[in-house]
C-alpha cells in the first residue's frame, strides 16, 4: 500500500501526521522513528526532567493510542538507512523496503561533538537526560563546554542540584546566537548570582583525563578539573539521508518556501531543514525550535495536500533558567542596537530595527508577564510593521495600539 | 451545597483583557469578552501552570504567556500545543456589578 511516510518521529514528524490526517487526508500514513519511543518534546530534557525528584517519564507528543485512533501507522526502532529517490522507496535497518508516494524527511538534527574528548556527556534524547540525571550530584563539579541555551540550561540544573559548575565559552559572550547582547547580560548575570563560574572569550586548548576526572586546558593557560563534562556547542542537521539521495543541501536539506526538497516527491521539515524566509527577505535560515517544529509540520502537510500557501512564521522560541522566562521573536542580529521599553516590575523588552526601520526582532528575559508583550510583538514582526522607536520605547504606548487593525482577527484565526 | 464566590467588580477589567483572581486557594482568570459578556477558567495553564492572566486575550482565545498555548475561555476547550488538556470553566453570575461564580 503506497502513501505517505514520514522519517523522523520527532515535534515535526508528528505534528505533520496530526496536520494531514486535520486536513482530511486518508490514505496510508507511516511514522518511522529511529528512537524506542513514540514522540515526545524535548525542553523538558533540559529543565523539569533534570530537577524533578523522580526521573519522569518523556512529555509525549503523540501517543501508541493517539496514533492508532488516527491510523497512523507509528513504528518505533525503526532507523532508515536509504531512500531509493527514483523507485520511490526508503530502506530500513531491518532490512525491509517501503514504498511511498511523498516522502517527508523530519530527521532533526545531532548534538556537534568535540573532537579528541573522550567521557563527555551530551543532551538530545530522553536517554541523555537520564544519564545526565544520575549524574548531577551535590558534591560534584560540572564543566560545560557552551553557553547556548542547551549548556546555560544545564548550567542552570547542575545549580539548582547543588553542583558546582564553570562554564566555558569560547565567544565573548554567552548566546550570541540569535539573542541581543543586552538580554544575554541578564543571563549571564543570573548565572553568575547563582554561583556559575561563567567564563567567555577563552577557547579550549586541550583536554585530558585524569583518572575519574577531567582536565580542561584553557587557552590562557588555566586548568578547571571536573568530574562531569558536558558540551553543549550546537547542533548539526541530519541530513544523512538527504546527502546519500542526491538531495540539495545548503547549512540543512534546503527547502523551498513550501518545504519541498530538490526532489519534486520529497519534502522536509523542523530542525533538519534550511528554508527562504519571506519575511527577512528569503534569506535562508535554519531553525532549532520547538514552535518551528511544530508549525513546520502543519505547514508542510498542507503543502502535500496541495496547499499554496508558502510558511512564513515568525521564528520564536523561549527558555527557562532558574526563574527567568527568556523569549524571542524575530531574527536578531547579535550586535545590532536595540530600542529597550521597560515594563513594571524590571523586565525589560529589547527591539530591532532594521535599515528601513521595519521591526525584525524583540527579545526579554524575566517574568512570565514579558510573554504577552513578545507575543505582541511577534504580531508586528509579521505585519512588517514600521513602529517609531519612540513609541516602541514608551511603555505607557501599548504594543496592541501598534498593530495595524486587521492583525487581531488574522492572528486569532491562524 | 456549591458555593459562592465573589471574584471582582465588572468595571475591573477592560474589554477583551483578562485579570487573575486568588480565592479560596484557588486561582482563577476572569475574561470580559469582547459585547460585554464576562466568563471565568481555572487561572493556571494545563500545559505548567503559568497564569494565564499574564497572556494575551484575542476575541475568544486565551493564550498562554510561556509556551502560546491557547485555549476558547468560552469552553476552556485546548486549541493549540503545546496545550492539550482543556481548562476547566466555571459558570459564571453577574449581579449589581459583580463577577460571580459557584464553586462546587
Ligand atoms: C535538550 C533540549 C532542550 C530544548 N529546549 C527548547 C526550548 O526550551 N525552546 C525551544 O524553542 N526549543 C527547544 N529545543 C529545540 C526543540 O526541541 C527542537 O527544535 C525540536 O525537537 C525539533 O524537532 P524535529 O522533529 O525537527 O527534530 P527531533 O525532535 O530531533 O526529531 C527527529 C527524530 O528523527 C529521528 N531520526 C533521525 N534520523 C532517522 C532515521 N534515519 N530513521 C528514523 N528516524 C530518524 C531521530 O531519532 C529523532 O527522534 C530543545 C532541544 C533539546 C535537545
Ligand atoms: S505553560 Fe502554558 S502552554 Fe506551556
Amino acid at each position: 500500500m503506497t502513501g505517505i511516510i514520514i522519517i523522523g518521529a520527532g515535534k515535526a514528524g508528528a505534528s505533520a501526521a496530526l496536520a494531514l490526517r486535520r486536513g482530511g487526508y486518508t490514505g496510508a500514513l507511516t511514522l518511522l522513528g529511529a528512537e524506542p519511543h513514540a514522540p515526545y518534546d524535548r525542553p523538558p530534557l533540559s529543565k523539569a526532567a533534570l530537577l524533578e525528584p523522580e526521573p519522569p517519564a518523556p512529555a509525549w507528543v503523540l501517543t501508541p493510542e493517539q496514533a492508532a485512533a488516527q491510523n497512523i501507522s507509528l513504528r518505533r526502532g525503526a532507523e532508515v538507512t536509504s531512500i531509493s529517490a527514483p523507485a520511490r522507496r526508503v530502506h530500513l535497518a531491518d532490512g525491509t523496503t517501503l514504498p511511498y508516494s511523498k516522502l517527508l524527511l523530519a530527521t532533526g538534527a545531532t548534538p556537534r561533538q568535540l573532537p579528541g574528548a573522550a567521557g563527555v556527556l551530551y543532551l538530545r534524547n530522553y536517554e541523555d537526560a537520564l544519564a545526565l540525571r544520575t549524574r548531577l550530584a551535590p558534591q560534584s563539579h560540572v564543566a560545560i563546554i557552551g553557553g547556548g541555551f542547551i549548556g546555560l540550561e544545564l548550567a542552570a540544573a547542575a545549580r539548582q542540584r547543588g553542583a558546582a559548575v564553570t562554564l566555558v565559552e569560547s565567544a565573548p559572550r554567552v548566546l550570541m546566537r540569535g539573542v541581543p547582547a543586552a538580554v544575554a547580560a541578564v543571563i549571564a548575570a543570573r548565572h553568575a548570582q547563582a554561583g556559575v563560574n561563567l567564563l567567555t572569550g577563552v577557547g579550549i586548548a586541550r583536554i585530558a583525563r585524569a583518572g575519574a576526572q577531567h582536565h580542561l586546558h584553557l587557552a590562557d593557560g588555566r586548568l578547571i578539573t571536573a568530574d562531569l563534562l558536558i558540551a553543549g556547542i550546537g547542533a548539526a542537521p541530519q541530513t544523512r539521508l538527504a546527502a546519500a539521495a542526491g538531495l540539495a543541501l545548503d547549512n540543512g536539506i534546503a527547502v523551498d518556501e513550501w518545504l519541498r526538497t530538490s526532489d519534486p516527491d520529497i519534502y522536509a521539515a523542523g530542525d533538519c531543514c534550511a528554508f527562504p524566509h519571506p519575511l527577512f527577505g528569503g534569506r535562508r535560515i535554519r531553525l532549532e525550535a520547538w514552535r518551528n517544529a511544530q508549525d513546520q509540520g502543519e505547514a508542510v502537510a498542507q503543502t502535500m495536500l496541495g496547499g499554496t500557501q508558502p510558511f512564513q512564521a515568525v521564528p520564536w522560541f523561549w527558555s527557562d533558567q532558574y526563574d527567568l522566562c527568556l523569549q524571542v521573536a524575530g531574527l536578531a542580529e547579535p550586535d545590532a542596537p536595540t530600542i529597550a521599553r521597560h515594563l513594571p516590575g524590571g523586565t525589560a523588552l529589547h527591539f530591532q530595527c532594521d535599515a528601513q526601520g521595519r521591526l525584525i526582532a524583540a527579545a526579554a528575559a524575566g517574568g512570565m508577564r514579558l510573554g504577552k508583550e513578545i507575543r505582541l510583538a511577534e504580531m508586528l514582526i509579521a505585519q512588517r510593521a514600521r513602529p517609531s522607536p519612540a513609541a516602541l520605547a514608551a511603555p505607557d504606548v501599548p504594543l496592541k495600539s501598534l498593530l495595524a487593525p486587521m492583525a487581531m482577527a488574522d492572528a486569532s484565526s491562524s | 451545597m456549591p458555593q459562592i464566590i465573589d471574584l471582582c467588580a465588572t468595571s475591573d477589567i477592560e474589554s477583551e483583557d483578562v485579570i487573575r483572581v486568588d480565592r479560596e486557594g484557588h486561582s482563577f482568570a476572569v475574561y470580559h469578552a469582547p459585547g460585554g459578556k464576562f466568563y471565568v477558567t481555572s487561572g493556571l495553564c494545563t500545559h505548567e501552570a503559568v497564569h494565564l492572566a499574564d497572556g494575551l486575550v484575542m476575541e475568544h482565545i486565551i493564550e498562554c504567556p510561556k509556551h502560546n498555548g491557547r485555549f476558547d475561555y468560552r469552553t476552556g476547550e485546548a486549541k493549540g500545543a503545546p496545550a492539550c488538556v482543556n481548562l476547566r470553566i466555571f459558570p459564571v453570575t453577574l449581579a449589581g456589578g459583580r463577577v460571580t461564580i459557584a464553586l462546587s
